[in-house]
């Protein structure tokens, strides 16, 4: 079962060999087993075990969160963009639920410089 | 080990709000709920050395080339930013392979594992973090080399991601 809602975001204007800030978020309670719901039963965790991000055929970045990260993971990394492609976000969470997100990175060629 | 209910499970929760606010002496109170609820001491916390032993192995280790940036002050322990930067020149010899969070007092040490490369560009990572209380925070660099370095944050929380029952 796939499903779950993130959002990415980098700058306008990437060309090509840029590294550039991706700033990601995922929707997800992020349980930590401590918290107790209003009837004082104690709500089970229910965390990220993975999360990846995939640029074209690139694994550009991983992380294995534990219930030390705060609901709704909000993760900036930096990736070099080589040329156009899809960024996909997979994660699983300690339920069995699989996300994905995918987007488009798209990237200007280089100019070069006019003699 | 027999889990320990909570004194939230025992008492009710109206129970307990009476039982909070009738004590003269709060933290003759709190004390016992805070030990639970982090399941390791009041005045406990990890060492370096605690933290660090399992992850550097048998590698050298040194607090040189890490930054992490932490507000001192956090007002509340359910939502801290966090960023780390390494210095690296992130090349295909030479580069952060992963870098860790890790904190002296959560109930889980390992705050997240964060697996970087060459593509990256630059080591810097930023995330927010849940904290159980004013502590210490240890963001740990692996190089592609085996060397691990870090760097220590102190964070005053005021108030505890653990005691929330919302």
């Amino acid at each position: 079962m796939t499903q779950g809602l993130a959002r990415l975001q980098w700058p306008h204007n990437i060309v090509a060999g840029d590294v550039v800030k991706v700033r990601l978020l995922v929707q997800h309670p992020m349980h930590t087993g401590y918290q107790q719901d209003m009837q004082g039963s104690v709500i089970a965790r229910n965390v990220l075990l993975w999360l990846t991000c995939t640029l074209g055929d690139q694994q550009v970045f991983r992380v294995e969160p534990s219930s030390g990260i705060a609901a709704n993971p909000y993760f900036e990394f930096f990736v070099r963009a080589p040329t156009s492609a899809d960024m996909v976000v997979r994660w699983q969470d300690d339920l069995g639920v699989a996300g994905e997100w995918q987007q488009r990175m798209f990237v200007a060629d280089r100019k070069t410089p006019v003699p | 080990m027999i889990p320990l209910p909570s004194v939230k499970q025992l008492l009710g929760r109206r129970d307990w709000l009476r039982l909070a606010s009738a004590a003269s002496a709060g933290l003759t109170v709190f004390t016992p709920v805070l030990g639970q609820a982090q399941q390791i001491g009041f005045d406990q916390q990890r060492t370096v050395a605690d933290m660090l032993t399992g992850l550097v192995g048998g590698n050298s280790v040194r607090e040189l080339g890490v930054s992490l940036t932490v507000p001192a002050l956090a007002d509340n322990g359910t939502l801290v930013p966090v960023s780390v930067q390494v210095v690296s020149p992130m090349s295909e010899q030479d580069h952060v392979s992963h870098i860790y969070l890790l904190s002296s007092r959560n109930p889980v040490m390992q705050v997240a594992a964060f697996v970087l490369g060459p593509w990256s560009g630059r080591a810097e990572i930023s995330t927010r973090v849940r904290l159980a209380g004013s502590q210490q925070l240890l963001a740990l660099a692996r190089l592609s080399s085996g060397e691990c370095r870090y760097a220590l944050a102190e964070v005053i929380v005021t108030e505890s991601a653990c005691m929330d029952a919302s």
